[in-house]
């Protein structure tokens, strides 16, 4: 057959032959329009699981009496930023603190992350399988457990109400995930090229930093994106360690928002959008990575 | 290496390449540089905070210890007080519905969910990236919306209730005794859909397809090929996503902060909410503590079957 593409305009006067492989029976327009048909479906179903989302948004760009209204307004129909002013207002330095504070976080958990994962991956220590059994086990210590203890810590050291305490909280949540998740990766790099640099002789250091990291990329990025993201999200530290104004993050200040102005709904949503932003420019730019991730942290091989 | 290449009785199993004298010793420094920092970072963030839970429990740890460092022992009497409490079994109780109630639906759908995006079809990888936003959100995101959700007045869900005629009058979802809990799981059901979709999809995906297709030329149907080729051949992964999800979920707390704080009148409290009240709230820390360990206890136990449940699996693809 010369055409290529099953195009659904011309005759579907006969089944055409159909490209190699495919299950026989159904013709290309009729395949065509029940795949679209699956699309449908599928727009429908993610709707309704987003719709929590749109109604967020929605109720971000609506006047804060426009909320109050019964029933409801499906749209934003005379919209305002008022909201997002007021939530710039109230919620900015706090958004500025938890970028310091993620950022910090992704550089603490890959310094400590990445060596562990390569010497787990590639060292054959005595000590490895009850390493990577501890990351395994203290996953699963329960946040507010941490949170207990860490607080007596930190009020003895003095690290309450410190933005490096804080990502050091932090980096509980990520270490773990991101030596397990690069760890994983790690095993799998070819063993001809690591041995080739030891050989050209750069020593183990030279040997990580120049082909180990480079060729792991990918999972780097993935790890560093998660520990970005448990930082950005916490909730349980930030609450238990932070009592200032000056250094709390996001989640606590829209917390403390929600609990002093029930009634201003349109800048509590706003706020609520301001701090999903991260989530949804990682979705839309790292997507592949963090399906990768969600199973590679879960599943050890 | 460029020196010493004088044969050494390479030290036993552990030794790489042979290597020996200085260089040898700098080369072991070197590894040691690689995972020291992390043991020594294991033992002072975990190592440590566990032991403290654990010794806190057995004192009677105020706010002055915090200043004064004197906390003094009371042996099992902060155990005995929080088992005593009645609040202990309705925690235990609660955190046991939510846990189960979740996992059952979060993994049902997300279930269907994979195996509704396994066929292949337009915009259907874009669409399945989409629904992993609910995941990735912080969760007092997730709360704060369905906070407003859920309000009784001007909530959207009680007015498309009762526009559908399914309810006479607005539910009072989250302070309401009777529906505060169900509101809260259904919030964390929404929370927990897309990573046990993740998961199963990449479960379904290493099936190969054509046993689907030698099932299909024998004519089985969809649900008969659900039975008997993809349920059976994703148990591996189903074992793990429940084990998981029962971790996570035995110790989930952001939600139930955000949407009741544990209200009302406790109806919505789980031991780790509690645990937080314990301290922070009533500055018992000892008690906090003492109900932070059943939870380590319980997490701990899941944790060993899962570990077990993995390990059996390894082994049987090793066999295979």
């Amino acid at each position: 057959m010369a055409t290529t593409t099953p195009t659904t305009t011309g005759g579907a006067d006969r089944a055409r032959p159909a490209t190699a492989g495919r299950p026989r029976g159904a013709r290309p327009r009729a395949r065509s329009r029940r795949r679209w048909g699956t699309t449908a479906l599928a727009v429908a179903i993610v709707a309704v699981l987003l719709f929590p989302l749109y109604w967020m948004v929605n109720a971000s760009l609506q006047p804060s009496a426009a909320l109050l209204s019964i029933p409801p307004r499906w749209f934003p129909e005379d919209p305002t930023l008022d909201g997002y002013r007021a939530a710039v207002d109230t919620q900015g330095r706090h958004l500025l603190i938890s970028l310091f504070v993620a950022c910090g976080n992704v550089v603490l958990t890959l310094a400590v992350a990445a060596p562990l994962a390569w010497a787990l991956a590639r060292f054959r220590l005595r000590v490895g399988p009850v390493l990577l059994f501890a990351l395994l086990i203290v996953q699963m210590v329960p946040g507010i457990v941490m949170a207990n203890s860490l607080f007596a810590l930190f009020n003895t050291v003095g690290l309450l109400n410190n933005t490096i305490g804080l990502m050091l909280a932090h980096s509980t949540l990520s270490v773990p995930f991101a030596a397990i998740l690069l760890r994983a990766f790690m095993q799998d790099l070819p063993r001809e090229i690591t041995e080739a640099a030891a050989i050209d002789g750069a020593g183990q250091w030279r040997t990580f930093r120049s082909v180990v990291l480079p060729m792991s990329r990918n999972a780097v990025i993935t790890a560093g994106l998660f520990a970005f993201l448990f930082s950005w999200a916490d909730f349980l530290f930030a609450i238990t360690m932070t009592t200032r104004d000056a250094i709390t993050p996001v989640t606590v200040g829209i917390y403390r928002f929600i609990g002093a102005n029930t009634t201003d709904w349109n800048a509590v949503m706003a706020s609520a959008v301001l701090a999903s932003i991260p989530a949804a420019v990682l979705l839309v730019l790292a997507q592949r990575y963090i399906a990768a991730g969600i199973t590679g942290g879960a599943v050890k091989d | 290496m460029s020196t010493a290449l004088t044969p050494a009785p390479a030290p036993a199993p552990a030794a790489g390449p042979p290597a020996a004298g200085r260089a040898g010793r700098r080369a072991d420094l070197a590894r040691l540089g690689f995972y020291l920092p992390a043991t020594l970072y294991l033992l002072v963030f975990f190592g440590y905070p566990i032991v403290t839970s654990v010794v806190m429990s057995f004192q009677d740890y105020t706010v002055n210890s915090f200043y004064t460092g004197d906390a003094p022992w009371n042996g099992l009497a902060n155990y005995a007080e929080v088992f005593r409490d009645e609040l202990f079994g309705a925690t235990l109780w609660h955190t046991a519905v939510f846990t189960a109630a979740s996992l059952a639906f979060q993994f049902a759908i997300g279930l269907a969910l994979a195996v509704f995006f396994r066929r292949h079809f337009p915009l259907g990888g874009v669409l399945r990236a989409l629904l992993l936003l609910p995941w990735l959100l912080p969760l007092i995101v997730s709360g704060t919306v369905f906070r407003w959700l859920l309000d009784q007045d001007y909530g959207v869900v009680n007015n498309v209730l009762t526009g559908l005629n399914l309810i006479s009058e607005p539910v009072p979802w989250l302070v309401s005794t009777d529906t505060a809990l169900i509101a809260v799981i259904i919030t964390n059901i929404w929370i927990g859909i897309p990573f046990n979709m993740v998961i199963l999809y990449g479960g379904l995906q290493s099936i190969p397809d054509t046993l689907y297709e030698a099932a299909a030329l024998d004519g089985a149907g969809p649900w008969q090929r659900f039975r008997h080729i993809t349920w059976p051949l994703l148990r591996p992964v189903t074992a793990v996503v429940l084990m998981l999800g029962l971790i996570y979920t035995v110790k989930a707390f952001d939600v139930v902060i955000v949407l009741t704080q544990g209200g009302p009148a406790d109806s919505t409290q789980l031991l780790s909410t509690w645990s937080y009240e314990l301290s922070f709230t009533d500055l018992h820390f000892g008690q906090g503590a003492a109900v932070g360990n059943v939870l380590i206890a319980i997490a701990m136990l899941f944790a060993v079957v899962y570990l077990r449940s993995t390990r059996r699996a390894e082994a049987e693809q090793d066999a295979r």
